[in-house]
């Protein structure tokens, strides 16, 4: 199974996504890498590089990101590990996790869940 | 020439040049983004400062890529990997060398642009950092070319990069957090340009 990170500035953004996608996706693999070491604002190399191999398995991992620091420090643990299968999602961050989720408990492999996750940024929740 | 101590005390000098500015870096970036640049470009670079005595009389590649490496891991914001990108990119351009000349120091510039520049995706006349650093390499690059030690050549630069802040007052912001207000952002100086031009200032103090 595809394992998922959360990457944000918030540590509780972070926690809070993964704690949204888990009501529905119980058994995915999902690792919140929220804020610094101390929980202020910020990105951490090291906490998202724990939470990658936290969920880390042959399938890969799928980062979810905010902004910022949070695309360019995610880029560069990607690379620090560039032997493990990891790529990062272009997609909002709370429905994208919770996409990336489901779709990772049912099994769809990483190369795909780019498009799902990609589909969930034009979901309309008002009708117009 | 800057032999692998006179690099410690450069290092060491920009962490107390950034450590004095923070509070001003950090009001600025409070203008027009998240007010976090100052003190966390500050905890980066003494963090840096006291990783120096595990690399004290490597080469120049060794001792930039330590301090990149430190910078990423605790600057917390964008300058982490922009500045940590900036100092392994340089570290790379000088690997193996104990000491350098005027011109493998434009070189080692050059390199480290490209890094933000790939990092970033950033170009001149976005605000950021490149608009002091790449007019500021240029002035360099030119002043060595012309025949100027490495001190004139640095004076040189740190005008161009200089009149580069003043630039970034006059532009909003296309690229990071204070793209996201736009054309608000006009009338402010970019905290990225100031901090390196700091950075500069703080290398050329110990030539």
């Amino acid at each position: 199974m595809v394992g998922i990170v959360v990457v944000s500035h918030s540590q509780r953004l972070a926690e809070g996504a993964v704690e949204l996608a888990k009501m529905m996706a119980h058994e995915a693999k999902i690792a919140p890498a929220g804020g610094l070491e101390d929980g202020s604002a910020g990105t951490s190399f090291e906490k998202i590089s724990a939470a990658v191999e936290e969920v880390y398995s042959d399938d890969g991992v799928a980062i979810l990101m905010d902004m910022g620091s949070a695309v360019m420090t995610a880029e560069m643990v990607i690379e620090a590990m560039d032997d493990k299968k990891i790529i990062m999602l272009d997609g909002p961050v709370v429905e994208g996790t919770i996409v990336a989720s489901l779709e990772a408990m049912m099994g769809t492999p990483l190369e795909e869940l780019q498009s799902k996750v990609e589909e969930s940024r034009y979901t309309k929740k008002l009708e117009g | 020439m800057i032999d692998n101590a006179k690099l410690v005390e450069q290092i060491k000098a920009i962490a107390t040049r950034i450590e004095a500015e923070k509070d001003f870096l950090t009001q600025l970036d409070n203008e027009i983004a998240d007010g976090d640049h100052g003190i966390n470009l500050a905890r980066g670079f003494n963090a840096a400062v006291d990783k120096l005595p595990t690399v004290e009389g490597k080469d120049f590649g060794t001792i930039l890529k330590t301090t990149g490496m430190t910078l990423v891991s605790t600057v917390g914001g964008s300058a982490g990997p922009l500045y940590g990108t900036a100092f392994m990119k340089a570290g790379v351009a000088l690997k193996d060398k104990t000491e350098i000349d005027a011109a493998d120091f434009v070189k080692a510039v050059e390199a480290a642009i490209g890094g933000i520049q790939m990092r970033g995706k950033a170009v001149e006349g976005e605000k950021t950092m490149l608009d002091a650093l790449i007019p500021a390499h240029k002035a360099m690059a030119a002043a060595v070319e012309a025949g100027d030690d490495l001190k004139t050549a640095l004076e040189k630069a740190i005008k161009a990069a200089h009149e580069g802040i003043e630039f970034t007052k006059t532009i909003k912001a296309t690229k990071g957090r204070a793209s996201y207000i736009g054309d608000r952002s006009i009338g402010h100086q970019d905290p990225g340009a100031t901090s390196i031009t700091y950075v500069m200032e703080a290398i050329h103090s110990t030539l």
